[in-house]
């Protein structure tokens, strides 16, 4: 049972890393928003006398970052998994000239891919960028590593980085919090050459620097009581970290353990514990076999990806096969199958303003190389107009490429991509297809809003993370101004001259921009006009409508005399854009002229 | 028989019907009878109409924020196909407490041969390992007035297996919605919990 003379409150990870944050007296945040990191910096900037925001993408998060420490401010910095890809570039020398205030990047993987194009293990970039890499296994752990890691971060003169993963970023659970700090804001930048120029001349000897912090973060490693070592069982010990730590230790409860907080520098001197107290050694973690790498280079006796798959997430369940396979659970653990029942996959809301972009594109047969973003959704059916989806800005380098290269192409290629990864890194992008001259289009979804995350703003929404107005970057005059003469300005709602403007665009020799501008229907606010109905009379059951895959249209079990499905909409969930109504044949869709009284 | 019992309510539906707002409460109501407690959840492309599942457990220490197959003890849905497909994991002995709500996905319209279930709850009744307790929440909240009670009205059918006292979830419900709505919320918890078990 829980203590209740603590202070225990149910948080989400991301919520206690912004809480060990806010407690490490951290003044300064940026982030460019991903599943599952996002709340991080949401939760962050509701704190009183902080500073947070959105950057345009990691790199520029990290390096503004990387700005507010030099000043002497402590920060933080979050992205999801892939993010730090793109954020590597700074992050490889920030680690040669360390801190100035505490610094601590979180990188938010996600196992099993619920919204991520991979499923990359960044324990691994922890290590080769050689800083300090922690690994929570709950909110608690995220909490004190966060807070701790900013005294690490200054003591050690290092970026400190937190790797959480999707089971801990969005799990609730007990936390103890404490008290905040005043936020410690630096003064101003003092020059020091040899430092923060990183030339040969002087990125040398910080090489140096960084190979002798390694000697002392491991020692730090091994001193640390957050590497639990646990001897119990004699007979089996687990190196673990993570979420697999809890599958684990609810498993075998009387095993003994390593407990990894930190897994590099991994903690040699506990390891080895360990394994003279244990006759035998198992390594459970997610992912790649990190800590497993790590044991066995240090000439540990181990096994682990040979029992614990390296692929998606781990369970209960599938923490109890490897164990029944390593011979230590004798009972095979059986996995229930369900009933097969048709998939429910996420699909663009009702009144999404990309719809009508690309029912055009399909009716075009353009090759579409697609983006990150809930358009990437348009692959999936019933649209099926989307063919690439890489990372964040690939569509439009995709379609270049595509463009210059084909002898023989059999589909006009249209890259498309949001305003939000427009903007993070599809500028550079649309300078190669102006540079090249490549004969191709760019549509750019402009939602004004990042949107599959859950709403975000960025340099085009006017507005900041802190709820002020700003400056809004104009699209139109951005493209232009990088020399591209054919530019469609559309409102995918009025569907027929969308189609006709995209139609041009395509057809226009050389590159072309199509801007299809509307606001998201989810975010700042849900848009609802006037729902629709379908009138049972002239309908003929065509199915036209079905197939733009709106959700609030669906079968609705009657059928016309030749026995085709009769659709209906849900009232509750249609906004009224009116691309049913514009492509019905026979008129069968109208307005509800009676407003219903809906209570809210 | 179990030294560190745990109970595993799973409660799944589609997103936008306000899965994660109940297992919230569900997790003040068991933090509040002093258990330890965890809940795990998938956000992102979920919330898309797709499919959506929390994970709840609480007792006296709780290690997995994911509940092992087939051992939930409480399965509370939202929607009837979403329960066919996860009402498996319920354990034996255990609840399945479903929402008689139909939400047709549009894959499931047109020519694709994709079909809905053609009666899930009685399709649950069969694989289901536990009781099956159909709810026509939706009508019980228009009854009350409000569409959006529908949540409440299950929390208040889930409430009656889980051996949490009755005054811990009417005081939580008073606290973690609108104030204006407490009362007919706590109606709602009522006309829930003594729902006939058919």
């Amino acid at each position: 049972m829980i203590e209740m003379n603590e202070k225990k409150v149910l948080l989400f990870g991301n919520e206690a890393i912004a809480q060990g944050a806010r407690e490490a007296g951290v003044y300064f945040a940026a982030a460019y928003p991903g599943t599952p990191s996002t709340e991080i910096l949401e939760v962050f900037a509701t704190f009183p006398g902080i500073y947070a925001k959105w950057s345009p993408n990691e790199k520029v998060a990290l390096e503004v970052g990387i700005g507010a420490s030099l000043s002497g401010t402590r920060t933080l910095v979050c992205m999801k998994h892939v993010g730090v890809n793109v954020a590597m570039d700074p992050l490889m020398t920030f680690t040669y000239t360390g801190v100035n205030g505490g610094f601590v990047l979180v990188s938010a993987d996600d196992p099993e891919l619920h919204s991520s194009q991979n499923e990359q293990d960044n324990r691994i970039l922890g290590k080769f960028a050689k800083i300090p890499t922690f690994d929570p296994s709950d909110s608690q752990d995220c909490l004190d590593f966060t807070k701790l890691g900013y005294d690490v971060s200054e003591k050690f003169n290092t970026p400190v980085l937190l790797r959480e993963t999707t089971r801990i970023a969005h799990a609730k659970s007990l936390v103890k919090i404490g008290e905040w700090k005043e936020p410690v804001r630096g003064q101003f930048f003092k020059r020091d050459t040899s430092r923060f120029v990183m030339m040969p001349i002087f990125a040398k000897s910080r090489h140096t620097f960084v190979e002798a912090r390694t000697l002392e973060l491991q020692k730090f490693s091994n001193e640390w009581e957050g590497n639990q070592l646990e001897l119990k069982d004699p007979e089996i010990g687990i190196i673990t970290s993570g979420v697999a730590y809890q599958y684990i230790r609810e498993l075998l409860p009387n095993a003994s353990f390593l407990k990894v907080g930190l897994v590099w520098p991994f903690p040699d001197e506990k390891a080895k514990k360990l394994a003279a107290y244990c006759k035998r050694i198992l390594v459970v973690e997610e992912l790649e076999p990190f800590l497993e790498d790590e044991a066995k280079l240090i000439g540990i006796k181990c096994e682990g990806k040979k029992y614990f798959p390296r692929e998606g997430e781990l369970n209960l369940d599938k923490v109890a096969l490897g164990l029944y396979e390593a011979g230590i659970k004798e009972i095979k653990p059986t996995i229930k199958r369900g009933t097969e029942v048709l998939p429910r996959p996420p699909v663009l809301c009702p009144g999404c303003p990309h719809r009508g972009v690309f029912m055009a594109l399909s009716k075009l047969n353009a090759d579409v190389f697609g983006d990150i973003g809930c358009y990437t959704l348009s692959a999936l059916q019933p649209l099926e107009s989307l063919h690439t989806c890489l990372c964040m800005g690939a569509s439009i380098g995709n379609a270049v490429g595509v463009a210059i290269t084909s002898t023989e192409p059999k589909h006009p290629p249209v890259a498309v991509l949001g305003d939000s990864t427009f903007l993070h890194s599809g500028v550079t992008g649309l300078m190669d297809m102006v540079y090249t001259q490549a004969n191709m289009t760019l549509v750019i979804l402009d939602n004004e809003i990042t949107a599959m995350t859950g709403g975000q703003d960025h340099p085009s929404s006017g507005r900041d993370l802190m709820g002020n107005p700003a400056p809004k970057i104009n699209l139109e005059k951005l493209v232009r101004s990088m020399g591209i003469e054919k530019v469609e300005i559309v409102d995918t709602y009025d569907f027929d001259e969308a189609f006709k403007q995209i139609k041009s665009a395509i057809e226009f020799p050389g590159p072309s921009v199509v801007i299809a501008h509307r606001p998201c229907a989810l975010f700042p606010k849900k848009a609802k006009i006037k729902p629709y109905y379908v009138k049972e009379e002239p309908c003929t059951g065509c199915g036209l409508c079905l197939k733009i895959g709106c959700p609030a249209l669906s079968a609705s079990g009657k059928k016309t005399a030749k026995g085709l499905d009769i659709p209906v909409i849900d009232a509750t969930v249609c906004t009224g854009c009116t691309l049913c109504v514009q492509v019905c044949k026979f008129d069968a869709i109208d307005p509800i002229t009676i407003e219903e009284e809906v209570t809210v | 028989m179990n030294e560190n019992p745990i109970t595993n309510v799973l409660v799944v539906g589609v997103g936008g019907q306000g899965v994660i707002l109940a297992s919230n409460i569900l997790c003040e109501v068991a933090l509040r009878a002093g258990f330890d407690t965890k809940k795990s959840e998938v956000h992102g492309m979920s919330q898309r109409g797709g499919s959506v599942t929390s994970h709840v457990r609480f007792g006296e220490k709780v290690f997995s924020p994911l509940i092992p197959s087939g051992q939930a003890d409480s399965l509370l849905a939202f929607e009837a196909a979403e329960a066919l497909r996860y009402c498996h994991e319920v354990k034996d002995g255990g609840y399945l407490i479903v929402s008689t709500q139909k939400i047709i996905p549009p894959i499931a319209s047109g020519r694709r041969g994709l079909k809905y279930p053609e009666n899930p709850i009685e399709e649950c009744k069969k694989v289901c390992a536990g009781h099956v307790i159909p709810i026509d929440a939706e009508k019980i909240a228009l009854e009350l007035g409000n569409p959006r009670l529908t949540n409440t009205i299950l929390l208040g059918a889930l409430s009656k297996n889980l051996k949490i006292d009755e005054t811990v979830w009417r005081d939580t419900i008073a606290q973690m919605v609108p104030k204006k709505t407490i009362e007919v919320n706590l109606v709602a918890f009522e006309r829930g919990r003594n729902s006939e078990i058919k």
